[in-house]
């Protein structure tokens, strides 16, 4: 069994769409986990690249879904209110995310689901929503397990990691390694370590420029050099660049993928950029 | 994936505070292992973090042979970082330790617990200061 996934979003802080950014997309963080059946989906944060995907679910006739939130900061939520299916009563959503150290994911959740944010309240969602609290045991779910782990970014937020048949995803999206030590530690005491340890593919958060990221430090995003040693240092095969600066066009997001590239040691699988509708397939 | 392979992000992150800090300070986990003194720390010690390595803490604080201020063996169950790591609440104790070079010397000691998510206990943190 391959692990299989679709990007809806890969753009970090801010929606930026237009002209500049239609190659890679301008939406933010969203990631399908494709089951391969439609009447069920496995869904990795829920930035305004969710809005597409629910109307594509609802297009499928998908009447379950898995959500899981890697933090609740607005690029990898906001979409949730615009998520189709969460306004169709017969569907079923599970909703996966951390729990503050004083408060459930529940009651964080529900603060952006009313006024004055949104003119709703969550009390007027037809769908029904389950919450879940994690970090927890990894989650199982036909074939495919699930496990977080808490990773350094400002307020409670985690990674993921992804196994099927052999095949392991490290999804990373927001994560600054090198404010607590990548190179010369070992990898126990590397934020995500454990998350992205060996992974076939780990997709990571490569936000900045190094230039960019010196009067950035401690904003919870890295620079392209940082994800490429915490690739290396974690023996990820292969690295996808992702949650895009919102000021940077194609042009200069390929820029960037050169960069990376120079960084990445020669015996290692060149990185890549994350692009709205992109698939990866994730082999044994 | 295997949990005993990382550290968790509150100890991480202790350890990059203790690591900025010039008052000697160790860091234990749940289980009572040690897991990280910062070079304050190895200045009174007298061995280096990377010397010592992980192990037991009872182990490493029999070390130093810690006793009262009068110098009666001072029962581990009475030593600060015993107390946070079996109770779970902050301590704080003045005693005399040998330190490897010999020296005796008095040293105060205050130790914590760490809590993460749902009081999840996590690991203490131990800040010492020689008298």
């Amino acid at each position: 069994m391959s692990l299989r996934l679709k990007i809806w979003g890969c753009r970090g802080s801010l929606p930026a769409p237009g002209n500049d950014t239609v190659a890679f997309g301008g939406n933010t963080s969203c990631v399908e986990v494709l089951l391969g059946r439609d009447d069920e989906a496995l869904v990795l944060d829920a930035g305004t690249g969710i809005r597409a995907l629910g109307l594509d679910l609802v297009r499928r006739g998908t009447r379950r879904i898995h959500l899981f939130l890697t933090h609740l900061h607005l690029d990898h939520l906001e979409g949730l209110r615009f998520f189709a299916p969460i306004w169709d009563e017969d569907v079923v959503i599970d909703i996966w995310g951390p729990r503050s150290p004083v408060s459930g994911l529940r009651d964080r959740i529900l603060r952006s689901f009313s006024p004055p944010l949104f003119p709703l309240d969550f009390r007027d969602v037809p769908a029904r929503v389950t919450f879940h609290d994690l970090p927890a045991k990894p989650w199982r779910h036909e074939g495919v397990t699930l496990a977080s782990e808490l990773v350094l970014h400002p307020g409670p937020t985690l990674g993921f990691r992804l196994e099927a048949g052999g095949s392991t995803v490290a999804y990373v999206p927001d994560h600054e390694p090198a404010l607590t030590g990548i190179e010369g530690r070992s990898i126990d005491w590397v934020s995500g370590g454990a998350i992205a340890a060996g992974a076939d593919v780990l997709m990571h958060d490569a936000q900045y420029l190094e230039d960019e990221y010196d009067a950035k430090v401690g904003w919870g995003h890295s620079s392209v050099a940082d994800a490429v040693s915490f690739c290396c240092a974690v023996d990820a095969k292969r690295l996808v660049l992702f949650h895009h600066e919102p000021e940077r066009s194609d042009r200069a997001l390929e820029l960037l993928e050169i960069r990376a590239r120079e960084l990445m040691p020669a015996d290692r699988t060149p990185p890549v950029l994350a692009r709205e509708g992109m698939e990866l397939e994730v082999g044994p | 994936m295997d949990p005993q392979r990382q550290k968790h992000l509150v100890l991480i992150l202790a350890r990059q505070f203790a690591s900025n800090l010039s008052t000697p300070t160790l860091i234990a986990d749940e289980r009572g292992s040690l897991v990280y003194y910062n070079e304050a720390a190895e200045a009174v010690i007298g061995r280096r973090f990377a010397e010592t390595g992980e192990m037991p803490i009872d182990e490493f604080t029999a070390e130093f042979d810690p006793r009262t201020l009068e110098s009666e063996p001072l029962a581990p169950e009475r030593r600060p970082i015993r107390v946070a790591l079996d109770g779970h609440r902050a301590s704080h104790l003045a005693y005399l330790v040998t330190s490897t070079d010999g020296v005796e010397r008095e040293v105060e000691v205050s130790a914590f617990p760490l809590f993460a998510q749902t009081e999840e206990f996590v690991g203490i943190v131990a800040m010492f200061w020689r008298v």
